[in-house]
């Protein structure tokens, strides 16, 4: 560890939020947005490089860095108002902390990002991992009312505001969900919940793949707006076959209908879980996700599923990996080479599909990039949004790659 | 120092010799220089704001207008964007330096695809035949701001509208997926992914709500959502203002999403019975809302009855239902038409926008009215009650300067008191150049200026649609002030 950069930092923030990280970093957790802004002054002051950090638990907190700053001594819930359904939530609350405390007001959060639930809110935002409720609810960038983002030279911005519909300027927020902190450290965020629903029913299918990706295109027809229409593989699942999982959400008779409407006319056997069989699918399927070294999500709709998961297949494996099949969205994870993701970017972009890489270890993310190649022209408007909220270039966030040819 | 406005260059410009170049470009018809010609285009529905551009150009097709773009990037000219000029905002106004861009003639579907759900289509499609468009397919596109039969979904993009329909559906960010757009130094880049997924940054996202000031979207690919299978339209009266309020926070609260939620109080739906579409709204009851659920059909009804019972329970008087189209748009007449209701009850109407926390609603209301009484003005309120975004609308005669004056402070008046509740200047019509003043109420120094930085990636040298939204002359104070 780098003594002179713990003990400036120490002298800055005091003992009780200074620290050294797992791999022999100094860490800076500073509890407020102001704490973050004058750390982040004074890195950018000294030139040092800075790892953003939230439990560690979903992206490999393995970069490079001569500081590490945590959002972990930010974990309240600042206000909440079940009447409006807002709240307003520090980046470093767990999303476990965070259903807590909305279900006291009778709210929710309809984000189930992969990974364990004791994740951060900020690494959900930052790295943009919506998980199957997105079918229904929309990616989690659509959850963002407002934001706090301190900038590489320690600015305050804030974006958006607290209401539910909001035009006043620019739209910021846009930029920092999945932006994977590039474009800031997020310090607190305004959200925007729902009611607790009467009720949640999720239904299955067990079968092959091609048949399941059949039925999930007849339930799209009969236009029964499911919460969630999931592919899962079966290492996903947790079961011998490929499984599609429908979530029904809303008042009781209606969903008991929608569930009628499913299985009629269905060409595949569909069997109603209990509430806990429901729970333990929904949350196994979002961990099994770490068991693979990498993910990478894609933009799919359900035309060309089955195309591109062959695709997946034939470049990488078929491990990990699960599919909304309404609104599109694949997730995949495993183990993989740059060259093979490269190639699987390469042919995947000459069909107008976007790769992003949503974790890996250090090295393969600073050489393959979260986003890699970009359409004309995009690049360099992408590095200077950089240059304009991080112009000491002080961010270990390595957005592009360095092994990626465009 | 290198200088750092983002204000306007004011290129010294030969009018007729511009002119003459554009011509080349559109054909000399499709250039408009005589002052008679450009009144058209010197207002956009807001009596409070006018501008008279130094010429306007009509381009035809895709290139012409990037030929259009890299003309004026060549001789350093400022422009504005235009789709319909229904923006209320004082957003597509140019000024005597500045040249106005109309996109009406840009108004090709390129394609519907049913399959995916998506439609392909240059900015000056109006969103209303969109919708008709891909209807036959059994499909909408969902944002319907209630201008829709004349607005243009490029003026969508820029304005990031909404519409009644979009409490269930979300507005029109919620429905691009890609965007072809021209940068101001006339650099055409492609935006996002049909897929859905961004391609990098969501800088989609960023663009949609940028009021033209980012560059100008030259072909939008959109989502289509399925038309429901059933659709229910509740109509409630209310004795009390603040029953209504509450009416709407219960349908919430009990965890419904009506497709739609809209309010109309005793002034308008006054002024809608006396007119021409008259529809039969009782114009004793203090407040209208008017509840649309749409889905699949049993819900619909099960949620209808979960939603009369909380109307009844909120102090509804009475309530009616329909299900049936014909007596479903009786319903909704009033709503439609209250816009133009109002039009007709004095010689000019400022439509005000304005969000608040949906708790906050009685009270905001309370507060207009006392604001109404205090300048002596008629306010009347119909409204997207269900998301907070109000819509306070003021008759009056604009050649009444004093008048005029007591408008304009009232509007402020009533932007502070939504503020001061937790509020947003604008839910859908943007800042443009009417609410440039009331910016830093909610946002600081250091966020406008990083504003003012984002727009300077996209057009450092501020040529798109300058002087809108950012107070760009405070912005460059804080600049030379070393704010940091
Ligand atoms: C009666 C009435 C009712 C209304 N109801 C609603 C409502 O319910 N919801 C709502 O949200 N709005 C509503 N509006 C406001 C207005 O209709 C919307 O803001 C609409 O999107 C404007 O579209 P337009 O084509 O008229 O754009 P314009 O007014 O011509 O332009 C608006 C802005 O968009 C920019 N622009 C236009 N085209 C492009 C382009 N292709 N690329 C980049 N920038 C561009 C312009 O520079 C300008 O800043 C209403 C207006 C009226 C008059």
């Amino acid at each position: 560890m780098n003594q002179a950069i713990f003990d400036r930092v120490r002298t800055l923030l005091g003992s009780a939020s200074t620290g050294k990280s797992g791999d022999g970093i100094a860490q800076a957790a500073p509890d407020s947005t102001d704490g973050i802004s004058a750390t982040l002054a004074l890195a950018k002051n000294e030139g040092w490089r800075v790892r953003i950090e939230g439990r560690g638990s979903w992206m490999p907190p393995n970069a490079p860095a001569d500081l590490v700053v945590t959002s972990l001594g930010l974990d309240r819930v600042v206000k909440f108002a079940p009447a409006d359904l807002v709240a307003t939530v520090q980046a470093g609350i767990s999303v476990a902390a965070l259903e807590r405390a909305l279900t006291e007001g009778h709210a929710w959060l309809p984000i189930d990002a992969p990974g364990r639930p004791d994740r951060t809110i900020g690494s959900v935002i930052a790295t943009g991992t919506a998980g199957p409720l997105r079918e229904g609810f929309g990616p989690v960038r659509d959850h963002v009312l407002g934001c706090t983002t301190v900038t590489g030279d320690g600015q305050v911005v804030k974006s958006g505001g607290v209401v539910v519909k909001n035009v006043a300027g620019y739209d910021l927020n846009k930029l920092q969900a999945g932006g994977f902190g590039a474009f800031g450290l997020l310090t607190e965020v305004n959200i925007r919940l729902r009611a607790v629903p009467a009720s949640d029913l999720t239904l299955i299918a067990q079968g092959g793949r091609d048949a399941l990706t059949a039925e999930a295109r007849r339930v799209i027809e009969t236009k029964i707006d499911p919460g969630a229409l999931e592919l899962l593989s079966p290492a996903v699942a947790a079961d011998a076959d490929w499984v599609l999982a429908v979530r029904l959400i809303g008042g009781a008779e209606g969903v008991r209908s929608r569930a009628k409407q499913i299985r009629h006319d269905a060409t595949v056997s569909w069997t109603a879980l209990t509430g806990d069989q429901a729970s333990a699918l929904w949350h196994g399927a979002a961990r099994a996700f770490l068991s693979g070294a990498t993910t990478i999500r894609l933009g799919v709709l359900s035309e060309s599923l089955d195309e591109i998961i062959d695709l997946v297949a034939e470049h990488l494996d078929l491990g990990l990996l699960s599919a909304g099949t309404g609104k599109g969205g694949l997730r995949w994870s495993g183990e993989a080479t740059v060259e093979h993701l490269t190639r699987l970017r390469h042919v995947l972009a000459a069909r107008e599909i976007p790769l992003t890489l949503e974790r890996a270890e250090w090295k393969l993310r600073h050489a393959f990039g979260h986003f890699g190649a970009y359409r004309e022209g995009v690049g360099a408007v992408v590095s200077r949004l950089r240059s304009t909220f991080d112009p000491g270039a002080i961010f270990q966030v390595p957005l592009d790659g360095t092994a990626v040819d465009g | 120092m290198p200088s750092l406005a983002l204000a306007p260059p004011r290129t010294i410009v030969d009018r007729a010799a511009l002119a003459t170049a554009l011509g080349r470009i559109v054909g000399d018809r499709w250039v408009r220089h005589q002052a008679s010609e450009l009144r058209t285009f010197s207002a956009d529905g807001l009596p409070t704001h006018q501008s008279m551009p130094m010429l306007a150009v009509l381009p035809g097709t895709r290139e012409e207008l990037i030929e259009v773009v890299r003309h004026l990037h060549r001789s350093g000219i400022a422009f504005v964007a235009r789709g319909a000029g229904t923006g209320l905002s004082g957003g597509a106004l140019a000024d005597a330096h500045t040249v106005l861009i109309p996109l009406t003639r840009l108004h090709r579907i390129l394609r519907i695809e049913p399959k995916t759900k998506r439609a392909v289509l240059e900015p000056g499609v109006v969103n209303a035949r969109l919708s008709e468009a891909v209807a036959p397919y059994g499909l909408q596109y969902a944002p319907d701001p209630s201008s829709q039969a004349a607005c243009t979904v490029g003026g969508n993009v820029a304005e990031n509208s909404g519409g009644p329909h979009c409490l269930k559906y979300g507005v029109t960010t919620n429905h691009i997926v890609e965007l072809e757009v021209i940068l101001p130094d006339g650099t055409v880049t492609r935006l996002g992914s049909p897929h859905g997924e961004p391609w990098g940054p969501d800088l989609v996202g960023l663009f949609v709500g940028s009021e033209g000031m980012f560059g100008i979207a030259i072909e939008i690919t959109v989502r289509l959502v399925p038309l429901p299978q059933a659709v229910r339209t509740l109509l409630a009266d209310f004795m009390a203002v603040r029953s209504a309020s509450e009416a709407v926070g219960a349908i919430i609260a009990a965890g419904i999403v009506p497709a739609a939620l809209e309010m109309i109080d005793q002034a308008c739906v006054k002024a809608v019975e006396a007119s021409i579409y008259a529809a039969g709204y009782p114009t004793d009851a203090a407040a209208v809302l008017l509840v649309e659920l749409d889905g699949e059909p049993v819900e619909v009804a099960s949620d209808g009855a979960s939603v009369e019972r909380l109307l009844l329970a909120a102090g509804a008087r009475t309530v009616r239902s329909a299900t049936d189209p014909a007596e479903r748009n009786r319903l909704w007449q009033g709503r439609k038409k209250a816009f133009g209701a109002m039009g007709r009850l004095a010689r000019d109407l400022v439509v005000q926008d304005a969000v608040v926390p949906r708790s906050a609603l009685p009270d905001v209301l309370d507060r207009i009215t006392a604001i109404g009484q205090k300048y002596a003005l008629t306010i009347c309120n119909v409204f997207h009650a269900g998301d907070g975004n109000l819509h306070p609308n003021i008759c009056y005669d604009g050649r009444d300067a004093e008048l005029t004056e007591r408008v304009r402070a009232a509007s402020r008046e009533i932007m502070q008191a939504c503020v001061d509740a937790g509020g947003s200047i604008t839910g859908e019509h943007g800042v443009g150049s009417d609410k440039l003043d009331f910016m830093p109420w909610i946002f600081d120094a250091t966020s406008l200026r990083m504003m003012c930085d984002v727009r300077r990636v996209f057009d450092p040298a501020g040529r798109a649609n300058p002087n809108k939204v950012v107070p760009v002359f405070a912005c460059r104070e804080w600049r030379a002030g070393g704010v940091s």
